[in-house]
């Protein structure tokens, strides 16, 4: 007789713990046999809330500590993902249709992601801001800074470095996050909160839900403690209820849909430009003269 | 609570020094579009007045549907050929704006000044120089976009509705249209109905420097042409400076249409005074912070956060520079504060000073007996005993009124500071180097003055936080709004 399995429910990742949904809901995970083996939590509004109050309160000493460190924090991330790569690769297996090379190669893409923006830390504000000659005695330069709290909605595919590019963009320069991974591949998404809790990233500053996305989206839009979105493949309907909604507080919103090879491509979805959507630009003028 | 202060005389009597030069208004202007003047499709004008006197200037073509939907058809017909011109050509076209209003500069001054109310010198000083500048510097940026943005291609967003406030009327044509045609967009300009003339008198310039048709539209109206322009389906791009109630409206307006949007809006700017300042020097940033263009700036001071041991001295000087503030006949060399705007603003303005007493903040005023009789006036003025419940501490007025506040530590000066929905300037005063980067980093606002106030210049971007909308106008920044950008492989984002 076969061994008894023991299969887990996953848990949600808000504020440095792993709490289950305060709805008491859950969602099955069928693998490509139809098989269920494993539960989410089917995360709720009010999860949703209490993600963004710790991302909130984590803001100011993440955003205010140097580029440097938050580099050095991104890479721990890295390392601790390259540790546990085959943990990933099945994870995205169970519900992707996807070969095991196809999945080591996301999983290698997202440690690569997670290097690459752990180098545009102290970088991407000699690429975005800059020193202005005004025509008089000041000095004035603009410098980038984080905007907040900023929520990533990642795409369905694929579902770990769709997830790792959202979070990491916005984090690099300084804001903390809420992501609501892949309603179709969760078990990446599930437990990429692992990997965050082991590799120094202090509490709050990377929160991640599972569930539907579409649960949440209009308390997103609505929330005044979100000061920015990073979406990707939303439907028109979707791009409505954030623009709508978002204009209350003057959200920052920025949408992406991109193609799966893409997601892929450093240049394209890793680069200052990615960044830069995430930050506020500061003008600061003092006389040079007395 | 109101406190009249006493009329000290402080011995500065000067003698009338209005500007002598008549500038011919035509009796009706008409909308340009396609490279022409033409009166409106909808028969309907409105008249423009001098908000010093009340006298009539001229007529303005108010356009209706049919011409706005010329005017973004003719933008949509020049886009390809524009924006595919090398650069460098596009810029000869911008030095020569440039150049033009540099040369117009006296006769655009003093229409600024009486279609607006603005004081001559600060036109002629500030607001025309600055539009020349804007010109000028994008100009340089026409053929060098791609340094501007390393590891991507380019191309221009499409066509652009630009909407633009009263407040400074040429300069802010400048600073939508100059960074707008720099990066090849073609464009749609709807002036305030209150001052279209000088956005017309660009127009002209437009032709005389043979700017190909189409390119440059300018549609005048109210609140109505914008709206049907900024939702027009061919428009790929708006461009809104004014309130953040117009902006909300905006962007639930363009949602789901796939159009940039970049939104220029209020603010209730904080001034804060440390006790180690120039003191001297602050009182001069404070009125150049609340009282430039009669307070009509979205990034005026008009929070004054002193700190408590300082107060009653800066106080006293501010009362006493007061007294020398000259409100008056606009077009006279001398004047220091011009006339309000529009009867609408100048009502606005005095229901929050009514609001202000009512709610028991003190009132402070000097010199009511010297207003003209005639046109819309408003005293230079201040309120203490403010808290920050207050309305007139949370509102913008867009009016000569300064609310003061005291503060006993820089933590507490920057608590109050960002406790405020909007987030466009801040000004710190103190002589001490790491104090002010300290609070220059930790203050909500995209433009922070430090120990100077409401300066500004094209090669420096100006926008927002928070509701003070998004996206940046001057510098290397100003031009993002107006690109696309595309990675190696072309695809579009």
């Amino acid at each position: 007789m076969s061994r008894l399995t023991v299969p887990k429910t996953y848990k949600l990742y808000i504020g440095g713990k792993f709490p289950r949904t305060e709805s008491g809901r859950s969602l099955a995970i069928e693998n490509q046999k139809g098989e269920t083996v494993a539960h989410i939590c089917h995360g709720s509004r009010k999860d949703f809330r209490e993600a963004v109050e710790s991302a909130n309160k984590a803001f100011g000493a993440w955003s205010g500590v140097t580029g440097y460190l938050r580099g050095q924090i991104m890479y721990r991330m890295a390392e601790m993902l390259e540790g546990r790569r085959e943990e990933f690769v099945a994870a995205i297996m169970v519900t992707s249709n996807v070969t095991v090379s196809a999945a080591r190669k996301e999983v290698d893409a997202s440690v690569d992601r997670l290097v690459r923006f752990a180098g545009w830390t102290d970088k991407h504000q000699q690429i975005i801001g800059c020193a202005n000659a005004v025509a008089g005695d000041y000095y004035n330069f603009t410098v980038p800074q984080p905007q907040g709290v900023v929520v990533a909605l990642s795409p369905k595919t694929p579902p770990l470095l769709g997830l790792v590019t959202c979070i990491a963009a916005p984090l690099c320069s300084g804001n903390t996050v809420v992501a609501i991974g892949s309603d179709s591949h969760p078990i990446p998404t599930a437990i990429l909160g692992e990997v965050c809790q082991t590799s120094d990233v202090p509490a709050g500053v990377i929160n991640i839900l599972t569930g539907y996305q579409k649960d949440i989206i209009e308390h997103v839009a609505t929330h005044r403690q979100v000061a920015a979105v990073y979406a990707s493949d939303l439907s028109k309907k979707d791009r409505v209820i954030l623009e709508e909604g978002g204009s209350e507080s003057m959200k920052r919103l920025h949408f992406v849909s991109v193609d799966e090879e893409t997601w892929y491509d450093n240049s394209a979805m890793a680069s200052p430009w990615e960044v830069e959507p995430f930050v506020e630009h500061k003008t600061i003028w003092h006389p040079s003269a007395c | 609570m109101t406190t009249q202060e006493q009329h000290d005389p402080v011995g500065w009597e000067y003698s009338p020094a209005p500007e002598q030069i008549k500038v011919h208004i035509e009796p009706k202007n008409k909308l340009f579009i396609n490279g022409a003047f033409v009166s409106p499709k909808s028969r309907s004008w409105f008249s423009t007045i001098n908000p010093s006197n009340e006298q009539k200037l001229a007529d303005i073509a108010c356009a209706g549907k049919a011409d706005v939907n010329n005017a973004v058809l003719a933008a949509k017909k020049a886009l390809p050929k524009w924006s595919k011109m090398c650069g460098s050509v596009r810029a000869k076209y911008l030095y020569r704006i440039a150049r033009r209003i540099q040369e117009r500069a006296r006769e655009l001054a003093i229409l600024e000044t009486m279609d607006g109310g603005k004081p001559i010198k600060e036109s002629r000083d500030v607001d025309i120089p600055l539009a020349a500048q804007h010109f000028f510097y994008y100009a340089g940026w026409a053929d060098k976009l791609e340094y501007a943005f390393p590891g991507r291609s380019i191309s221009p967003v499409g066509v652009c509705a630009q909407i633009i406030p009263w407040n400074f009327p040429l300069l802010m044509a400048a600073w939508k249209l100059a960074p707008a045609l720099a990066c090849g967009n073609t464009c749609i300009l709807k002036p305030a109905e209150t001052t279209s003339l000088t956005a017309l008198r660009l127009a002209e310039i437009i032709q005389e420097v043979g700017l190909p048709e189409g390119v440059v539209n300018i549609v005048t109206g109210a609140g109505d042409t914008g709206k049907i322009l900024a939702e027009h389906k061919t428009v790929n791009k708006v461009a809104f400076t004014g309130s953040t109630e117009v902006g909300k409206l905006l962007m639930r307006s363009t949602a789901g249409s796939g159009k940039k949007l970049t939104l220029e809006l209020g603010g209730k700017s904080a001034n804060i005074i440390f006790a180690d300042a120039a003191i001297d020097q602050a009182v001069e940033g404070i009125i150049s912070g609340i009282y430039f263009n009669q307070g009509h700036v979205c990034c005026a001071g008009s929070r004054l956060f002193v700190e408590e041991s300082i107060v009653s001295e800066v106080i006293q000087k501010l009362k006493h520079r007061l007294q020398s503030l000259r409100v008056g006949d606009p077009l006279d060399k001398n004047t220091d504060l011009g006339a309000i705007n529009s009867k609408a603003q100048l009502k606005t303005v005095q229901q929050y000073i009514r609001t202000g007493v009512d709610e028991g903040a003190e009132f402070h005023e000097v010199h009511q007996d010297r207003l003209p009789s005639k046109g819309y006036w408003c005293n230079p003025c201040f309120f203490t005993e403010v808290q920050p419940s207050h309305t007139i501490a949370r509102e913008e007025i867009f009016g000569p009124v300064l609310s003061v506040m005291t503060f006993r530590t820089p933590q507490e000066a920057l608590t109050r500071a960002n406790n405020s929905p909007y987030g466009l300037a801040a000004g710190i005063w103190t002589d001490k180097g790491s104090k002010i980067f300290e609070m220059a980093k930790q203050i909500d606002a995209g433009v922070v003055w430090c120990n100077t106030y409401n300066k500004f210049d094209a090669a420096s971007p100006f926008g927002g936080f928070k509701e003070s909308g998004f996206g940046r106008e001057g510098g290397m920044q100003g031009l993002r709004p107006y690109i696309r950008l595309q990675n190696t492989s072309g695809r579009m984002k």
